[in-house]
């Protein structure tokens, strides 16, 4: 099974240096993909079908190719690395930062290359102390071989990679947010369109892609588009990092082809529920997917499986929901998170989300309400996509309205017994 | 008033930026890693090298969860409470901090020692419950480490 990603990682050990990096292959599609026009480069991973791992998986090579191209296009264009990682349960960037930052580099040149951008920027999210240090360094090496900066290997072609590591808010994650924190502003969404493609960074065409995304791009580069797709057990191409946490036996993050089962990471990858814990449910995808259950354990893990059994890859990094954890603690945990990190820009949001929290928690202590259980579900509505700014509020209503469909009887013994059965 | 090194720092930042107000979150980190936290006099005097008011800066100092606009101690503790801690007992853990250092979120131990903060997910749900120290990352974290760990921070 290939392991095109994660080949170079080894644990607990220092990532390879430049040159040990260069011995296993390494910058190899930096020259390959400087001797093509750009656009071939864009057309080589559009025929790939990698779609972003950041949680929307809209095609890469079809969002690249938005971005006005030629002599007649604004400048300077911008390549963002978001690599904002704060999705609760997610932590699949942190080992490809940590453990490969030379692999990104070379992501990075290439991306930037194929729309053109003379400027790239890392977005690192604050608390990934690690990766920041790793990836300063690499960037150093980098520079000093020559590529990056001006005229890389001897082409026409120069490019300048930075790092920002801003100061900490789950909004920053959003593509227009994360722009408004590298122009040092509140990170706050913005309207769309007109699209970052077009007017992003600075109002001018830009594209953000996620750290996982961009690492996939050397090896498609290398290898094209076809052994691309073969490295999947699905329609979308690849190989996926996949993740599990909560109380299985051995939560951690693999590689494994697109489109293994839930049951297969938990049962085969995961080790199975921890000795006296029995499985109950799973969010797939980060905090903001709708739950599953033991009925969809055979479900592929991929874009359109997971949606078609009424939930979303997201990140591909799950948690598993046990019968020892109370679902609605379980759900106020994640409803108080999104409350906190609501940007404050928008009603629904702002007041919505805060809302949602105080009726669960008080239905936790004890202190609900008849009729609460339908509240939420109308919050769920209000909340939902299409009425507010961005996708952070339809996002934290997933796992609470999936909630209350599987684990309806919980919620309401709760209110009957005026308790936690749990506590 | 900034000292020399911290507006020698902030200019480097500034002369890398397409924009001042750009800089402003670099340079809120600069101050922050010299004195510990961002006092008003500090924020006007970062204010007007980037061009921009106290109000502006103030905006975006206040935005962001880990510019501190009040003092804190010498060490940060940071708690995930996010979902992988919350499944793995993060509760539990944060009980034995309080009455280790009796304090609550938000709160400084009167020596000026810690600052125990809660944070949203670290990305390290494969070493649940998760914690950071200043700038090291400690996980899984159970309440008989806790007294090693914070004995290393004086």
């Amino acid at each position: 099974m290939e392991q095109p990603l994660t080949k170079n990682i080894r644990s607990n050990a220092e990532p390879l240096s430049l040159k040990e990096y260069e011995k296993t292959g390494g910058y190899q599609s930096v020259r390959k993909a400087l001797a093509m026009p750009p656009q071939d480069v864009q057309n080589i991973v559009k025929a790939s079908n990698l779609r972003g791992r950041g949680g929307a998986g809209f095609s890469t090579g079809m969002k690249w190719s938005f971005v006005p191209m030629g002599p007649d296009a604004r400048r300077p264009k911008y390549f963002v690395v978001n690599a904002d990682e704060m999705e609760p349960g997610t932590f699949k960037d942190r080992l490809l930062l940590e453990g490969d930052p030379h692999q990104l580099i070379e992501g990075v040149i290439v991306s930037a290359y194929a729309i053109e951008a003379e400027q790239a920027f890392i977005f690192v999210r604050w608390a990934y102390k690690l990766a920041i240090k790793r990836l300063e360094q690499a960037i150093k090496e980098a520079y000093a071989n020559n590529y990056l900066g001006k005229n890389i290997l001897g082409t026409k072609y120069s490019l300048d990679l930075r790092i920002h590591s801003s100061a900490g808010r789950y909004i920053c994650g959003e593509e227009t947010a994360l722009l408004n924190a590298l122009e040092g502003k509140r990170a706050t969404p913005r309207a769309k369109p007109p699209f970052p493609q077009v007017s992003g960074l600075f109002g001018k065409p830009t594209i953000v892609n996620n750290a996982e995304t961009v690492a996939n791009i050397p090896h498609i580069i290398n290898n094209g588009p076809d052994w691309f797709k073969d490295l999947s057990r699905s329609n979308d191409g690849g190989t996926k990092l996949y993740g599990v946490s909560g109380r299985v036996k051995k939560p951690a993050i693999w590689e494994l082809p697109m489109g293994v089962t839930v049951r297969e990471l938990i049962e085969e990858h995961a080790g199975g529920m921890q000795d006296g814990y029995a499985f109950r449910g799973v969010i797939p995808g980060g905090a903001s997917t709708d739950f599953l259950t033991s009925n969809h354990l055979d479900v592929k893990m991929d874009y359109d499986s997971v949606a078609k059994a009424g939930s979303r890859l997201g990140t591909g990094t799950m948690i598993v929901l046990d019968d020892k954890t109370c679902p609605i603690g379980f759900v106020h945990n994640l409803v108080k998170f999104f409350a906190r990190e609501s940007c404050g820009w928008c009603t629904p949001c702002r007041d919505g989300l805060p809302w949602l929290e105080k009726i669960l928690r008080s239905i936790e202590e004890g202190t609900g309400q008849p009729g609460d259980i339908e509240l939420l579900e109308q919050h769920c509505k209000l909340l939902g996509p299409g009425n507010t700014f961005c996708a952070l509020a339809p996002g934290a209503v997933e796992p609470l309205q999936s909630a209350i469909k599987y684990f309806r009887e919980d919620f309401e013994r709760h209110l009957r017994d005026k308790k936690c059965p749990w506590k | 008033m900034l000292t020399d090194l911290e507006k020698q720092e902030i200019d480097t930042e500034l002369s890398r930026v397409a924009t001042k107000a750009s800089a402003s979150v670099d340079a809120l980190n600069i101050v922050q890693r010299h004195r510990g936290w961002v006092s008003d006099e500090a924020l006007k005097d970062v204010a007007s090298m980037l061009d921009m008011t106290a109000d502006e800066l103030d905006a975006v100092a206040t935005f962001y969860s880990f510019i501190f606009r009040r003092p804190v101690g010498r060490h940060v503790i940071l708690v995930c409470d996010s979902i992988s801690c919350y499944v793995m007992g993060y509760n539990p853990l944060l009980d034995v901090i309080k009455s280790r250092l009796g304090i609550a979120f938000g709160e400084t131990t009167e020596d000026k020692r810690f600052t125990l903060l809660p944070i949203s997910c670290l990305g390290a749900c494969d070493r649940a419950p998760a914690m950071m120290v200043d700038e090291d990352l400690y996980g899984p974290v159970t309440a008989e480490m806790m007294e090693e760990i914070l004995e290393q921070y004086k």
